[in-house]
């Protein structure tokens, strides 16, 4: 094999020059002849019904071109085929303070501003629900007349092999209950849309979305138009963490006023909207109870999720599984049992947000981790290094693991941070903690149930000896652009430069499903390198007749074509393609990508198959403040089990933001809310809808952090690749308040671990009481029976032995694409 | 009402009616579509929009256009100059300073004008200055050793130095 000349070096990314001469076209740089503007009014009351809008002043504005209501958007949509429960504006009732009731298209954003502030509406409010509790506690009224009862929009239960038994047989269980509080993504660029009626009449739309595909599909349906008729595109993302993969009502509500009016219409959220729209981490309770034996063996874990889903369903159903898929990934948990429930509130909706799901539940289980090591008197990385989950193996949920890179990453954290000499033995107020995490290369099923490709390549070779590749992927900074190009060029042994990338434009490239899931490098990484080979394999046959050699003898690199036993037998790649072009005609090649099908057939067996898993361990370092509780960060150590690093400079710059937003997450970030005083309506609201407010670290906050990859290829990435967009993020949070424990000997069971939690607990544990701040306990929750599935290990099949046979029932279904993967 | 607005822009000189209510930031992007700057908040919260007027770092989103009459701007499209990045841009591009893009305008521009005023910036130095750019995507870590690296090619100095090797589209070949 030739030695790689792009793979695993680091490079400039291919899009980086536009970035730093301010070139790069985010949707907001879009300026367009007679192009109008459009603003949003928004709900002041949390619940409500809205008894009537008078939009006549509005219209009746100079400058003002149209105002729609929820009158003109009567089919609804949603991210997840199982919860369509959006409507562009809100149609007969409002469930959030932000939720849009009514847009003005006007001829500048001043003129719609202020017409939006013309527009009466009368509200009947409704009781409002804050809490998960409260929500859990009134079924009447409902935020949403649909879901599993009430205001319980999805609870679920999952046992695989007699848990109970296994609880009873250990020698310890340990049952801890953690809070992790909701936060969001905080992009620095603001939503932005722009829709044109093309010349032809057409729809196109330029948004920063993540998801142009899923968009594309919500498009077709809300608006009842043919998605033939329908072009998205998704500009470059300014920043996107998954708070822009869900279609939004601002883009449904541009679409449609381009539609009417033939004019191209703008709009650009601003800062306060931008926290409206979330769809970010959700806040969750949890209970873990866990089974262990006297030498630091897990025999079962028993765990329960309670979510504040906010006040529509997003990704929730998925985000609800989520919370319970990737323990077993991580550690050999043989017995398991979940149970996730989601509840309506009257606050924006939460959604996916780095990581989705799966961060909290992290935090909870690696904290009780650190409390397990500490009573069973284990180091805590070596108790970790005797549960890691065998490699290649199906988990008791059925979820198949590949390669596992987890010992190596904790091996090399610990050595890099010199744990054994730090760990239980720095001065007070400064401690360690360690913690690992797992996540996915992808999902391994599609948000809307189908057997197609989830990412598709093309390849156009030409004349001049450059090469376009198109590919549904969206950039959205995590710089899948420069992944598809360096991987095109290093198999066609061209320059990255010489290749141009056409991405995210559903008229001109073929579907990828969207960046989420860390899905992208892998799946439409495979998509491209069997485009690239089909295309390499076209070129060298005409070549090799040329040159007179066997064609598997032929070397593409350094933009030549040549002879690897006699190098001065060679063509360039331009004279190559010309070659190949003259004998077979015009060069074009596709690839795809599907991942394999899922393991577990039950109901909740779509949640968490990947292709393969990333690994990760953290150690972080804190000074805690014993007096005032003030906490800071000096140092991380992490190591992540990447595969391999396709181009390390961008891999670094995903670690290390990774390590900045669980930093954040772990320390200061919170989306919180709070209610009005009676005169001024009860309204929930938002608490601090700002920048500025909602805190977030600054370059003064960052630590120095260590970064070790560990690059055992996977063979089923690209070249051996794994994740890495989410996957170090994880440990973070635990970590921190793992530290913090080590420091001053206080548990912070919730996140934040801000400041004054830990002085609160460290108050506590003066006054003798438990050196402790976190939920008493899990609320109750009507479970479900739980689908009962024999772990594969005890000879299950991966079916649920009291779940009706789901066979007959796709079939009933089949045809009916809304059988969704989540459901499944 | 519209008023008149004459002041300079990346060197070049601007004489445009504007709206009076309109900020510098919203003249730039708007009226001269001058793109490349950008907006996170318009409340002075991010920094995405900073721009230097008289050398000096200003977020463009809380100045009013007509305040800028008379004045030289840098936007981010002025820092390149003769047909070469500046060496702030090349660094950022080679070292990973900027993923989504997003904030780098306001950071190149708050960057420059650190390096302009101090020869010499110190990592907390450093740290301080970008301390008002908030970036959510990079962990601030590579953007700081992109300020370090642009300084030892010579950013502070008036002389450009050559660039990296590898900088140039197919360069090495």
């Amino acid at each position: 094999m030739t030695p790689r000349r792009i793979i695993g070096q680091p490079r400039r990314r291919v899009d980086g020059r536009a970035k730093v001469t301010g070139q790069t076209r985010f949707a907001d740089d879009i300026i367009l002849p007679r192009m109008l503007h459009c603003r949003l009014l928004r709900s002041t009351h949390p619940h409500a019904r809205i008894v009537s809008i008078d939009t006549g002043k509005a219209e009746q504005l100079d400058g003002v071109h149209l105002v729609l209501t929820g009158e003109s958007f009567p089919i609804a949509y949603g991210i997840l085929p199982v919860s369509h429960d959006e409507h562009a504006l809100c149609r007969d009732k409002v469930r959030f303070v932000g939720d849009p009731v009514a847009a003005v298209i006007a001829r500048d954003e001043v003129t719609a501003e202020s017409a939006v502030n013309l527009i009466d509406v009368v509200y009947g409010p409704l009781r409002t629900f804050a809490e998960p509790a409260e929500s859990l506690a009134h079924d009447e009224p409902r935020i949403h007349d649909y879901g599993d009862h009430g205001n319980v929009h999805k609870a679920v239960s999952l046992q695989f092999g007699d848990v109970d038994a296994a609880m009873a047989a250990a020698d310890h269980v340990f049952d801890d209950v953690f809070f992790f509080e909701g936060n969001t993504h905080l992009p620095i660029e603001q939503h932005a849309s722009v829709a044109v009626k093309d010349p032809d009449g057409k729809l196109v739309i330029y948004t920063s979305t993540q998801t142009p595909h899923y968009l594309h599909r919500a498009l077709a349906k809300a608006l009842a138009m043919p998605a033939a008729h329908i072009r998205v595109v998704a500009t470059p993302n300014g920043g996107g963490f998954g708070g822009k993969s869900d279609p939004f009502n601002h883009e449904l509500v541009v679409a449609k006023a381009a539609m009417l009016l033939d004019r191209p219409v703008k709009i650009c959220l601003n800062r306060e909207e931008v926290f409206y729209c979330h769809r970010g981490r959700h806040p969750v309770t949890m209970r873990f109870r866990t089974g262990v034996t006297r030498d630091g063996k897990i025999t079962a874990l028993d765990l329960q999720t309670l979510l504040d889903g906010g006040s529509y369903g997003s990704y929730g159903v998925a985000s609800t599984f989520y919370t319970g898929a990737l323990q077993t990934v991580t550690y050999d948990i043989p017995r398991y049992r979940f149970r996730g429930c989601r509840v309506f509130t009257n606050k924006p909706p939460c959604g996916p947000k780095r990581g989705h799901g799966t961060p909290q539940s992290r935090f909870g289980q690696e904290v009780q981790l650190d409390k397990i090591a500490e009573h069973l008197k284990r180091d805590p990385a070596g108790l970790r290094l005797g549960m890691i989950a065998p490699p290649d193996s199906l988990t008791a949920n059925y979820l198949r693991v590949g390669t596992i890179g987890l010992a190596e990453c904790i091996t090399k954290v610990v050595e890099r941070s010199n744990w054994k000499d730090k760990f239980r033995k720095l001065p007070l107020g400064r401690g360690v903690g360690l913690a690992c995490s797992s996540y996915l290369s992808g999902a391994g099923m599609p948000i809307n149930w189908n057997d197609l490709p989830h990412s598709g390549v093309q390849l156009k070779l030409d004349r001049s000896g450059g090469v376009t590749v198109f590919c549904g992927a969206t950039e959205i900074g995590q710089g899948s652009d420069d992944v598809l190009v360096g991987i095109v060029a290093e198999v066609l042994g061209i320059d990255p430069f010489d290749v141009r990338a056409v991405t995210g434009d559903t008229d001109l490239t073929p579907v990828d499903l969207g960046s989420y899931s860390s899905r992208v490098t892998l799946m439409m990484g495979n998509a491209a390198i069997q485009a690239a080979e089909r295309a390499r394999a076209i070129v060298a046959g005409p070549v090799a007749a040329k040159l007179g050699v066997p064609a598997d003898r032929l070397v593409f690199a350094d933009r030549r074509v040549f002879d690897s036993e006699q190098p001065d037998r060679s063509v360039t790649f331009q004279e190559a393609v010309c070659i190949a072009e003259a004998r077979v005609g015009t060069i074009g090649t596709t690839g795809s990508y599907t991942p394999p099908k899922a393991a577990g057939h039950f109901k909740g067996g779509g949640v968490g198959p990947s292709p393969t898993y990333s690994y990760t361990a953290a150690v972080v370092e804190v000074d805690v403040d014993a007096e005032t509780g003030w906490i800071t960060v000096p140092r991380v150590w992490i190591a992540h089990d990447i595969g391999c690093a396709l181009n390390p400079t961008l891999v670094r710059g995903q670690v290390e933001g990774s390590v900045y937003m669980g930093l954040g997450e772990a320390l200061m970030e919170e989306q919180a809310f709070r209610r009005l005083p009676p005169r001024l309506s009860s309204a929930l609201v938002h608490k601090f809808p700002s920048m500025l407010e909602y805190k977030s670290p600054t370059s003064l906050d960052m630590p120095e952090i260590v970064t070790d990859l560990i690059e055992h290829p996977d063979p089923r990435g690209p070249f051996g690749a794994k994740e890495v967009g989410q996957g170090p993020l994880l440990p973070i949070m635990p970590a921190v308040a793992n530290a913090v424990y080590d420091a001053v000997g206080v548990r912070v069971d919730q996140i934040p671990v801000s400041p004054e939690k830990i002085l609160r607990a460290l108050q506590a544990k003066a006054a003798g009481k438990p050196a402790r701040v976190g939920p008493a306990s899990f609320p109750d929750v009507a479970w479900p029976e739980p689908l009962l599935v024999t772990p594969p290990h005890e000879g299950g099949d991966g079916r649920a032995s009291n779940e009706p046979d789901r066979r007959l029932r796709r079939k009933a279904e089949a045809g009916v694409e809304a059988t969704a993967g989540v459901r499944s | 009402m519209k008023v008149r607005l004459t002041c300079s822009v990346n060197q070049e000189p601007v004489d445009v009616l504007v709206d009076d209510y309109k900020t510098l930031l919203e003249v730039l992007r708007e009226d001269l579509q001058l793109t490349g700057t950008k907006h996170g908040c318009e409340l002075g919260e991010c920094g995405a929009c900073a721009v230097l007027v008289d050398g000096s770092p200003v977020l463009s989103c809380l100045v009013l256009a007509v305040e800028s009459a008379g004045r030289r701007i840098t936007t981010v499209e002025g820092l390149a100059a003769d047909g070469r990045l500046h060496p702030l841009q090349e660094c950022f591009a080679d070292l990973g300073a900027s993923q989504c893009g997003y904030c780098t305008p306001g950071i190149l521009i708050t960057a420059k004008a650190l390096l302009d005023a101090e020869p010499n910036p110190s990592r907390e130095r450093i740290c301080e200055a970008l301390s008002g750019n908030l970036c959510r995507c990079t962990g601030y870590l590579q953007i700081v050793e992109a300020v370090e690296a642009a300084l030892r090619l010579g950013a502070a100095s008036k002389q450009r130095q050559p660039l990296l090797a590898q900088s140039e589209p197919g360069a090495g070949q």
